[in-house]
């Protein structure tokens, strides 16, 4: 009887935490599927109204912007481009650099080590400015080089992939020289099959870190081409129920990717095997 | 270290090269820059730029928005760390607590995670709007809510903003946490202590100790940085400057004012606050916690 109740007891404060977070949500969808003049009248709303379709067609293809150059469907296409460039760059320097660091020896690793990891310290906020007089000078301003780059340039990563080549057992790379393979082989063909779960998870932790850039596109993309999708969330007018329906798709990709990836990414991250 | 390792001059070099380049160009360089602009002051015109040791930093410790955006974010990160803790913590016990659906709650708990800063400060946006807002009426009616013009309400209004969903956060970390402690130890202590709740806060809680100090650390850092998607999208700053963070108000000074001196200094400033954190983080609290 006691187990009941403590349990009944933790599925009840579980369920509160599950509303916490997903009314909030469901009323802006819901509204979202109402006509503007339902909801400057009656407010947010709980069920769903019949304006779906053509709420979210209009925004998807609506041309805004200052200039009305571009739509929501080019937003989600570059920040698709932004978060898969981020990912893919951020994972490959790091697993790169992560293999140097642990399967060599180096001169001045101690220095090296600190040269890599002392940048976790410095997150892009606090070097905005000058980071976006680099890219004027180097002309990449406006590009999708320079939307991806100064966000990939992070060391969590590498910190990530070296405690991971640390566990693995000094047989497989003695194995690997009995048989022959030279630093690359071994990188290619053992390491990286056996970090597989770690490269999937970080890949999904940098694509979602990517997306959710807000900051950076906002000073780096002068032009409407290159707007992204959060960014573009303050920028696109429209009225209120195409603004719901814009907030609605723009966390549809990161959430998607969280919840059908979600045992890599969390194998990943804690090692659990 | 590993004890078999490769030796050659040139390969490891090879490997690291594409990291330390992106590093240089794109994050030591600004950095450089950023100690430039901190003791230099450009003229009025953008001519030229002065040396003027630490003028800039004189400045903005005789600017009183500087002090009140100080002591915003120390509030700031200090309320979201021991809400969205406390909160993640109940839930993740609970989470570990029951028998049946325990995936479906984790699945539940943790999408907002995924949600950026900026869209949950959107969201927020709606909750809180005057118009139709159905928290700003809630409050309002309970004791006359009005985050337009009072410090407190604009306070509890970016806190519930930037809290939401760290929570998740929080929530992963420490579920993680928990079930990574051993079976043996949890059986043991049944025997030894029939109050589950003593039990806790015995046995389970320090041994969450290490999970514990890294999210006070990873909210810190939320807070301090992250939430300026969400500052630009709910107060702006409001009342009139109240809840603007230190990062929110250097970028503030160096976009609106161009004042990049001004918010040169300001960045170095916190270096130095993030330095003292993690070397504090390192110092006392890595040596006081338990590992299993």
């Amino acid at each position: 009887m006691t187990r009941f109740i403590t349990s009944s007891f933790s599925h009840l404060i579980l369920l509160i935490g599950i509303l916490i977070m997903v009314v909030p949500v469901w009323m802006i969808f819901a509204s979202s599927t109402h006509t503007s003049s339902m909801i400057n009248m009656n407010g947010l709303q709980m069920f769903l109204g019949d304006s779906f379709y053509e709420n979210y067609l209009r925004v998807l293809l609506y041309q805004g912007g200052f200039f009305k150059e571009i739509t929501a469907l080019k937003m989600f296409f570059n920040s698709f481009i932004m978060a898969t460039g981020v990912a893919i760059l951020s994972v490959v320097t790091s697993l790169m650099a992560a293999y140097a660091l642990v399967y060599y020896r180096i001169k001045h690793a101690t220095l090296l080590f600190w040269i890599i990891f002392i940048t976790i310290l410095v997150p892009l906020e606090l070097r905005i400015f000058p980071t976006y007089s680099v890219m004027a000078e180097l002309n990449l301003v406006n590009s999708y080089f320079g939307l991806i780059v100064p966000i990939s340039a992070s060391a969590i990563a590498t910190l990530f992939f070296r405690q991971f080549y640390k566990t693995v057992p000094d047989e497989l790379l003695e194995s690997a020289k009995l048989d022959g393979a030279n630093t690359w082989r071994f990188f290619v063909d053992f390491l990286i099959p056996l970090s597989k779960t770690m490269i999937v998870a970080m890949l999904i932790f940098m694509f979602v870190f990517g997306y959710n850039q807000y900051l950076w596109p906002l000073l780096v993309t002068t032009s409407e081409q290159y707007w992204t999708v959060v960014m573009g969330l303050k920028m696109m007018s429209g009225s209120i129920v195409h603004r719901f329906a814009f907030v609605m798709m723009s966390m549809v990709p990161p959430i998607l990717i969280i919840i059908v990836l979600q045992k890599h990414f969390i194998k990943g991250v804690f090692q659990d095997k | 270290m590993k004890k078999v390792q490769f030796k050659s001059s040139y390969s490891q070099y090879l490997f690291l090269a594409p990291q330390l380049g992106i590093l240089l160009i794109f994050l030591y360089w600004p950095i450089i820059q950023t100690f430039r602009d901190a003791f230099t002051m450009q003229d009025a015109f953008g001519f030229g730029a002065q040396f003027v040791w630490f003028d800039n930093f004189l400045f903005i410790f005789d600017d009183p928005a500087y002090f009140i955006a100080f002591k915003f974010t120390i509030i700031y990160s200090f309320v979201i760390t021991l809400i969205t803790g406390s909160i993640g913590l109940l839930l993740a016990v609970q989470a570990n607590n029951v028998m049946h659906g325990k995936s479906t709650y984790k699945t539940l708990l943790i999408w907002p995670y995924a949600i950026a800063p900026a869209v949950v400060g959107v969201m927020a946006n709606y909750f809180f709007s005057e118009r139709f807002g159905l928290l700003y009426h809630l409050f309002h009616e309970l004791w006359g809510f009005n985050w337009y013009e009072s410090v407190f309400d604009s306070y509890i209004y970016v806190i519930i903003a930037g809290s939401w969903k760290q929570i998740s956060a929080n929530f992963i970390f420490f579920l993680a946490g928990l079930q990574a402690i051993q079976k043996s130890v949890i059986e043991a202590s049944m025997i030894d202590c029939k109050n589950s709740f003593r039990r806790f806060w015995t046995i389970t809680f320090p041994l969450l100790m290490p999970t514990t100090f890294f999210l006070i650390i990873i909210n810190i850092t939320y807070a301090f940085f992250d939430t300026f998607g969400i500052i630009d999208t709910t107060t702006i700053g409001a009342p009139s400057g109240e809840t603007r963070t230190l990062v929110y108000k250097a970028y503030m000074d160096g976009f609106r004012g161009l004042d990049l001196g001004s918010a040169g200094a300001q960045s170095i400033m916190m270096m130095l606050i993030v330095l003292v954190i993690t070397i504090f983080q390192f110092r006392y609290i890595e040596g006081k916690i338990h590992y299993n």
